[in-house]
């Protein structure tokens, strides 16, 4: 019972780290509401203009279509390579797997605006610069750790002798995969998939340096907006896309937790 | 169509698999019979599971030749040779419910769905499992997801079944019933049976034929009665059924054998045929017991020691007699013979005919459980 005064110190320490935390993400919520152009806090009155600015404005819009068209070619491509990748470390009995695994990792851990000098500066040589295919060949580097994290993780706990199994039973190696392996990795594959696209959908810093007047990413148009006629339009973008990013992740959360459960 | 005629002939040739320096099997040779249950037995790295792999395919052959019904299969890859494997791990996919795993090597035999779930009924009623049709792996208990994994293993009827130590997970009870349920289904189907194990009651139990593994060769192939009563080397009489080996100064005259242990001299019939040192091997109940006052009889070697350990077992006594060089015998005696105490000096006694000589091996011992 001593404890009780502690506890209760303990209990406000983390409200108020969880409110750090939280906070930011959750004052634009109320801005985007706001009745006044300005991007001041606590906002004043209620409407729904800047909603419907996003919705009306062809330069959101066309910045929305090109994240969504560039997020899920990146979710496509990276998935794709990255589950390839991890079926091959997994399979891997050379020393050589953890430091191939590390090197696929790297982009996880290289500073963003190294990475964004780096490819810029090769882009500008072949003029990928503000192109659909210079986006999706950046981000789906970005965006292969997070497929391979997740795919590798549900291989973990994926029981190879089933293969041998199913070849027994008279499956050659293809249908072992897709009857078997595949079935059985999916969650895993899944929430890859859903970590990639986000991964591209919020990249900013890369984004930066490649785009051009001509092809704006959501985040680039977000940035340039603030920076230069602080446009309350980005917090109702930013609510937006709030939601939906933290559905998409917790839908990924949810899918590989079962996965590695089972 | 008699059941026998469904089971094929297995011809193993001077099966050779090596890895790097080391020799997993080495120059191996064996004759299944159709429709025999044979049992390979042997100490773990004996090399009876890599047999077994190389017989599903799961492994290559360095050297040799492999022939299921007369047709050498070496070159076919896993997935056609149509041969059923259960594992001891069950390996059912989780992922479908028991009828779906069933189905599953009908399936991809391309069978139609009325086809292939009468033969699906037909298997899980065989192993007893019918009523779990819409179950999944996880629901069911071990030697239910084994019962399982035998149906889907045979459920396209091979004309040779693999199994690798399938009950080896289990615990005793199960593990003695599923044996007897294995030995139905096996003369129920005809199939031929290659079964791993290394439990030498297990394969007693259930085999035609038991191939004794050691160190990547077989040591010999028979009948259990055969390995127990007529073992050709001292590691089958060892790891079949308990034996007590005597050594001693070797002395050979005629067609005897005379060891002198501690003082004492027995003879055995026989004599080795390639020379070496010979070990006399005696079984359990070929031996008695008897107080140190009482003469042998004729033709019986006699050799004195001391009670060490009295068991009693129901239906009969077992006792551990440490002998004067320190060698351990083991005795079962009957229920009518003399009761003696740890601790009683005894004369071991048995008939000249009943000891086995055998060319004494240190790798006899090495591998023992």
């Amino acid at each position: 019972m001593r404890q009780t005064p502690f506890r209760i110190l303990l209990g406000l320490f983390c409200l108020l780290v969880a409110v750090w935390l939280v906070m930011p993400t959750l004052v634009i919520i109320p801005m985007s509401f706001n009745e006044k152009k300005s991007l001041a806090f606590p906002p004043s009155g209620f409407s729904w203009q800047w909603y419907a600015n996003f919705f009306t404005n062809p330069d959101w819009l066309s910045s929305f279509f090109n994240s969504l068209r560039v997020a899920g070619l990146v979710a496509v491509a990276a998935t794709l390579i990255g589950t390839l990748a991890s079926l091959g470390l997994s399979r891997m009995k050379h020393s050589g797997a953890g430091l191939l695994r590390a090197i696929l990792i790297t982009p996880m851990i290289v500073p963003g605006v190294v990475l964004a000098i780096g490819i810029y500066a090769v882009y500008l040589d072949y003029q990928l610069v503000g192109t659909t295919t210079g986006f999706v060949i950046a981000h789906t580097m970005l965006a292969i750790p997070f497929v391979i994290i997740a795919v590798s993780a549900s291989l973990e706990v994926f029981d190879v002798r089933l293969e041998t199994a199913a070849a027994s039973l008279g499956a050659n190696r293809f249908t072992t995969f897709r009857t078997v392996t595949l079935p059985l990795i999916a969650p895993g594959i899944l929430s890859g998939l859903l970590f990639a696209f986000v991964t591209s959908f919020d990249e900013i810093i890369v984004a930066l340096f490649i785009t051009s007047p001509y092809l704006k990413t959501l985040p680039v148009q977000i940035f340039t907006s603030i920076t230069r006629d602080a446009d309350p339009t980005v917090t109702a973008v930013g609510t937006i896309i709030f939601i939906a990013t933290t559905l998409i992740i917790s839908a990924g959360l949810i899918i590989s937790s079962k996965s590695t459960r089972s | 169509m008699t059941a026998r005629e469904r089971g094929a002939a297995i011809d193993i040739k001077g099966a050779t698999k090596r890895y790097g320096n080391f020799t997993a099997l080495d120059d191996v040779s064996l004759h299944i019979e159709p429709g025999e249950f044979m049992t390979l037995l042997g100490p773990s790295g004996s090399g009876k599971t890599t047999t077994l792999n190389v017989v599903a395919g799961f492994t290559d052959l360095t050297a040799g030749d492999l022939a299921v019904g007369g047709n050498s299969i070496v070159a076919l890859p896993a997935h056609k040779r149509n041969i059923g494997v259960v594992f001891q791990h069950y390996a059912l996919f989780p992922h479908m419910t028991v009828g779906k795993n069933v189905a599953y090597p009908l399936t991809l035999r391309g069978m139609d769905k009325q086809a292939r779930d009468r033969l699906v009924v037909r298997a899980l009623d065989m192993v007893k499992m019918a009523d779990f049709a819409h179950r999944y792996p996880s629901e069911l208990s071990g030697g239910q997801q084994q019962r399982v994994a035998l149906a889907r293993a045979i459920v396209f009827d091979p004309p040779l079944l693999l199994m690798d130590e399938p009950l080896g997970a289990l615990d005793k009870k199960l593990r003695e019933w599923l044996q007897l349920e294995i030995k139905r289904i096996h003369r129920e189907l005809g199939t031929t049976f290659v079964y791993v194990t290394h439990d030498q009651e297990e394969a007693l139990v259930l085999s035609d034929r038991i191939a004794v593994f050691n160190q990547g060769r077989i040591e010999q192939v028979g009948t259990g009665r055969q390995l127990y009563d007529e073992p050709t080397t001292l590691f089958v009489a060892k790891f079949i059924g308990e034996s007590t080996s005597l050594r001693g100064t070797a002395q050979t005259s005629g067609n005897e054998t005379s060891l002198t242990i501690a003082g004492q001299k027995i003879v055995a019939n026989g004599k080795l045929a390639g020379g070496g040192k010979p070990v006399v091997l005696l079984r359990p109940e070929k031996l008695s017991l008897a107080g140190t006052n009482t003469p042998p009889a004729a033709g019986q070697n006699s050799l004195t020691g001391e009670v060490s350990e009295a068991i009693y077992l129901g239906s009969g006594s077992k006792y551990q007699v440490t002998l004067r060089d320190g060698s351990v015998a083991i005795v079962r005696s009957s229920l009518e013979a003399t009761p003696f105490s740890i601790g009683d000096t005894v004369d071991l006694r048995w008939s000249v005919v009943d000891a086995k000589l055998l060319a004494d091996d240190d790798r006899a011992d090495m591998t023992m459980t």
